[in-house]
């Protein structure tokens, strides 16, 4: 059972990688035989039907995961994995509205990135704390991520309407944010990259230190930049002959793994940047000059109204997942619907943002450009209160 | 005075934008022809822009205004992100926030504590900006959702060329009088098989489908009122709303706070996991527990013979509260506490135990009568154990014991043992979880601790919220809102020939994509293929 959950993941993976490379095959080949259009449409076909197996191998790894462990939204790693099922789901309904072959050329990546992210943290199958053992734990985590799986199709179409504007607006302020986004996007990768390399060379570290007066023992899977306030080195694999961290972090920055957190940020932007550099070096091009090729067919209201579909489809389902079955089930958990938990307070500010980005648009004549930042914007909204609220915030949804 | 007559004749009110008859634009200035019609409201005039005189009409335009909406949504969205960069007053492990943050978070801390976001979510600013958003969420509703009803019950079949020639989706044909019956007979035909409502006047059609998801907005905006008013409520009315935790120990009964309601606690227990169902390496480490639970009896008082009545009994479980009439107790807490410590009396010169006796650590006796004349004397106890450094006056240094709490947490005794044969009483010390033989090694009886007796203590929440229902009643009214309003959309088309010459135009609140192909497939099955491509335009 164990080895077909493993299996399951891992074709999903090839699947999504395979997926990718055909919808950019279908955007970027000439098809000199065939002609250009019959190219993207054989490519974009070939590419759907990827993410379609994909997505129903995505569904037998959960199918397999719930038999073993009779759950699979408990944690970081079944969280993210569940939000890239949900991304590409929504992208194949996107798809059959819209028939926009281009899209799949950044969503697939994306769901790529995402599923390399999710692998990088735990995968054994924990058992629940009381807390969570609720039918609610499926209800309401799965809804939420379906809502932000169309917000996260939303994002990316906002991303291709902002790859398409900067093409004829090359000089524009726009033009050096959209880089900054490539630069981010590129960090994550950086992130998912090393962690992967680092575990592959099995680097182990660990530092002693104490929290609140308790002494506790970091694990550290790559090397130190950044060591635990107050820390002590207990054993360091040698690091290009780095022994020890190259400083510590200060007291205030709360919780027990603190210090490894930011570690990883560091790594990640630093990664990120190198990845960023070669990348500049090799194509001496900006990035987004370099995606350009690939959407500059397309028409921008058209793009403008895929971001907006979206949203307006995922805004529901996020509202009904994270705002009222978060607060029936807090109700039963904990006694309130309501109390302030960081998660609780930043699933509020997901709503009244892409509440503001609705009136902004309904009522504001904001379209286009302003409206795709936006989305983008949102997307951001989204990976705080996953991945940042989890990892730095801690409060009572810390569950990785 | 404006002039808002319009070329059709018809009178219109001040601000109205497209005329309500015919559809013709009227506002000349800044209107550019090149562009579609502006669509919102129908183009009709709103109460905030028909009125502009007293206070009360001030306070109504200032909150119909979405740009004000947007900001109160903007403003409480920043506030709320802030508060979440420090932990919250509630959160923090000390009842001295103005101490606190300043020393665990240095300049910026202190700044935090100093803006007030320390407590953000319950301040003065926080509460208006939430009440404000109330408002304006009844004001802009209102504003608009009347006149968008009037103009949407009223309208005309027959539109002037130049608002259908100006919708976003449009076309304009040469279209000979021969054919034009027969055309718009076709047109209307297919419209009506996708499911539209035909509506014929002469050489008009407006066919239209999906009005109803037009109020999907208000009617969110109703549950989100209704949400935000039963928040109110609870705070209110007295007896609507209490939020009590009550601690009780294995066996014991005791009354809930505020409440005429008695809670019993039968069994309390902590469940771990097995060894074998936790991966190895895991996180939590290889204490996780499984379930908490209270076995419990609750009882309701009677006012005059104060006799208790049992009404509910049942198990508490996280995740399975116990509900009894408008009551609610939740498994919060859960915790072990030492309740008496056994101890034995050895002889040392003899070597053998004399007596064994209790210690009720939460009311310990004076004085101890055991075998063989034994008598053991409480001269004093700590139940909190610590030392607390002191200064004397003439600089020495020296240890004070002190207790922190009342809560037997590490108790710690000084005993008087005194037993025939004794020339005089000896004293005897006993800290829990330290060895002290060589303080009491001149000793000939030795206290030795033989068991602690524990037992499990519960931590209940108490909580009565009569304003659940409308709470939820809002959530799902609104919920119902939202799928209306973005899973369907209004469409409407207008057709009209008018002297050799078919217009058509199109209008949808969302999705543009699905309304440009429907209208291709409906003029393909019609005979008369049109484009209405975005270059098409």
């Amino acid at each position: 059972m164990v080895q077909l959950m493993e299996y399951s993941l891992f074709t999903t993976f090839f699947c999504y990688l395979l997926s990718t490379i055909a919808f950019v095959t279908a955007v970027t080949g000439k098809g000199s035989r065939v002609g250009k259009e019959v190219h993207t449409r054989i490519w974009g076909r070939r590419g759907i039907v990827l993410a379609m197996i994909g997505v129903a191998l995505h569904v037998v790894f959960i199918v397999v995961r719930v038999m073993i462990g009779g759950h699979f939204t408990s944690n970081m790693f079944e969280f993210i994995a569940f939000l890239c099922f949900t991304i590409v789901a929504s992208f194949i309904v996107i798809f059959f509205l819209y028939r926009t072959v281009t899209l799949g050329a950044f969503v697939m990546p994306l769901s790529v990135i995402m599923l390399g992210y999710a692998s990088v943290f735990p995968r054994e199958v924990e058992p629940l704390i009381p807390a969570l053992q609720s039918y609610w734990l499926h209800i309401h985590v799965t809804t939420v991520a379906l809502g932000e799986g169309a917000l996260a199709v939303g994002f990316v179409a906002g991303l291709v309407y902002l790859i398409r504007w900067v093409g004829d607006n090359r000089m524009s302020r726009t033009a050096t944010w959209l880089e900054v986004i490539m630069a981010v996007i590129l960090m994550v990768v950086g992130f998912v990259l090393t962690s992967f390399i680092f575990g592959a060379m099995d680097y182990q570290a660990s530092f002693r230190h104490s929290v609140e007066g308790k002494a506790v023992v970091q694990e550290y899977h790559m090397p130190a930049i950044a060591g635990p306030y107050e820390g002590k080195t207990v054993q360091a694999d040698s690091f290009l002959g780095m022994k020890e961290p190259l400083f510590a972090i200060p007291s205030w920055m709360e919780g027990k793994e603190a210090a490894r957190k930011l570690n990883s940020v560091i790594w990640s932007v630093l990664s990120g940047l190198l990845l960023y550099t070669v990348l500049r070096l090799t194509i001496r091009k900006r990035i987004y000059e370099m995606l350009y090729p690939l959407v500059k067919h397309l028409n921008l209201e058209t793009v403008d109204e895929i971001s907006y579909r979206a949203i307006a489809i995922g805004y529901p389902i996020f509202t009904l997942g994270g705002l009222v079955f978060a607060m029936i089930w807090a109700h039963e958990a904990w006694g309130r619907f309501w109390g302030n938990d960081p998660k609780e307070i930043w699933a509020l500010v997901t709503w009244l943002f892409y509440s503001a980005y609705l009136h902004f648009r309904l009522s504001k004549g904001w379209h286009g450009l302003k409206s795709s930042w936006m989305a983008v914007g949102g997307f951001v909204v989204i990976l705080i209160n996953t991945i940042f609220v989890n990892l730095v915030i801690a409060g009572l949804h810390s569950y990785a | 005075m404006e002039n808002t007559k319009c070329e059709c004749g018809h009178n219109n009110p001040v601000g109205t934008v497209l005329c309500e008859h015919c559809g013709k634009p009227l506002d000349e200035r800044g209107d550019r022809p090149d562009q579609p019609l502006d669509m919102r409201y129908e183009g009709k005039a709103r109460r905030s822009q028909t009125k502009k005189a007293s206070l009360v009409d001030r306070v109504w335009n200032f909150f119909s205004s979405v740009k004000v909406a947007i900001w109160l949504i903007l403003i409480t969205l920043v506030l709320s992100a802030l508060g979440t960069v420090f932990p919250q007053k509630q959160f923090i492990p000390s009842n001295r926030p103005e101490v606190y943050y300043a020393q665990e978070y240095g300049f910026w801390g202190d700044l935090y504590y100093k803006l007030g976001l320390y407590d953000v979510y319950e301040s003065p600013v926080y509460i208006a900006l939430l009440a404000s958003i109330g408002i304006s969420l009844v004001i802009c509703s209102l504003d608009r959702v009347l006149p968008l009803y009037k103009a949407l019950k009223n309208q005309q079949v027959k539109k002037s060329p130049v608002f259908i020639a100006r919708q976003r989706v449009t076309r304009t044909e040469t279209v000979s009088s021969e054919e034009k019956e027969a055309l718009l007979d076709r047109l209307a035909e297919q419209l009506s098989r996708k499911y539209y409502n035909i509506r014929r006047d002469g050489d008009s059609i407006l066919a239209e489908k999906g009005r109803f998801s037009r109020w999907g907005p208000y009617i969110n905006h109703i549950g989100l009122i209704l949400f935000l008013f039963g928040v109110l409520l609870r705070h209110s009315i007295p007896g609507w709303y209490l939020d009590e935790t009550v601690f009780v120990r294995e066996g014991e009964t005791k009354k809930l706070p505020g409440l005429n309601y008695y809670i019993e606690n039968k069994k309390a227990s902590a469940e771990l996991y097995d060894s074998e169902e936790i991966p190895m390496g895991s996180k939590n480490g290889q204490n996780v527990v499984k379930k908490y639970e209270t076995q419990a009896v609750l009882y309701e008082k009677n006012k005059d013979t104060g006799e208790l009545k049992e009404v509910k009994k049942g198990s508490i479980i996280v995740n399975h509260p116990m509900k009894y009439d408008d009551v609610e107790l939740f498994q919060s807490d859960f915790s072990t506490e030492t309740r008496a410590i056994v101890l034995n009396v050895r002889d040392q010169k003899k070597d053998r135990i004399v007596d064994t006796f209790k210690v009720n650590l939460f009311d310990p006796k004076e004085e101890y009568r055991l075998k063989e004349g034994l008598k053991v004397t409480v001269l004093d106890y700590f139940p909190d154990f610590a030392l607390e450094n002191k200064r004397l006056e003439n600089g020495k240094k020296v240890s004070i014991p002190i207790t922190k709490s009342e809560y037997p947490n590490r108790p710690a005794f000084i005993f008087k043992v005194n037993a025939p044969g004794l020339k005089k009483p000896e004293k005897s010390w006993m800290i829990s979880g330290t060895n002290l033989d060589d303080v009491n090694k001149e000793n000939r009886f030795a206290m030795e601790l033989k068991t602690l007796k524990t037992v499990n203590v519960s931590g209940l929440m108490v909580r009565v919220d009569k304003s659940l229902p409308i709470i939820f009643l809002g959530g799902i009214i609104s919920m119902i809102g939202l799928v209306m309003g973005f899973f369907w959309h209004h469409r409407r088309v207008w057709v009209r020939w008018e002297e050799g010459t078919l217009y058509i135009g199109a209008h949808t609140n969302k999705n543009w994509f699905g309304l440009r192909r429907e209208l291709e497939d409906a003029s393909k099955k019609a005979e008369y293929p049109l484009s209405f491509s975005p270059e098409q335009r």
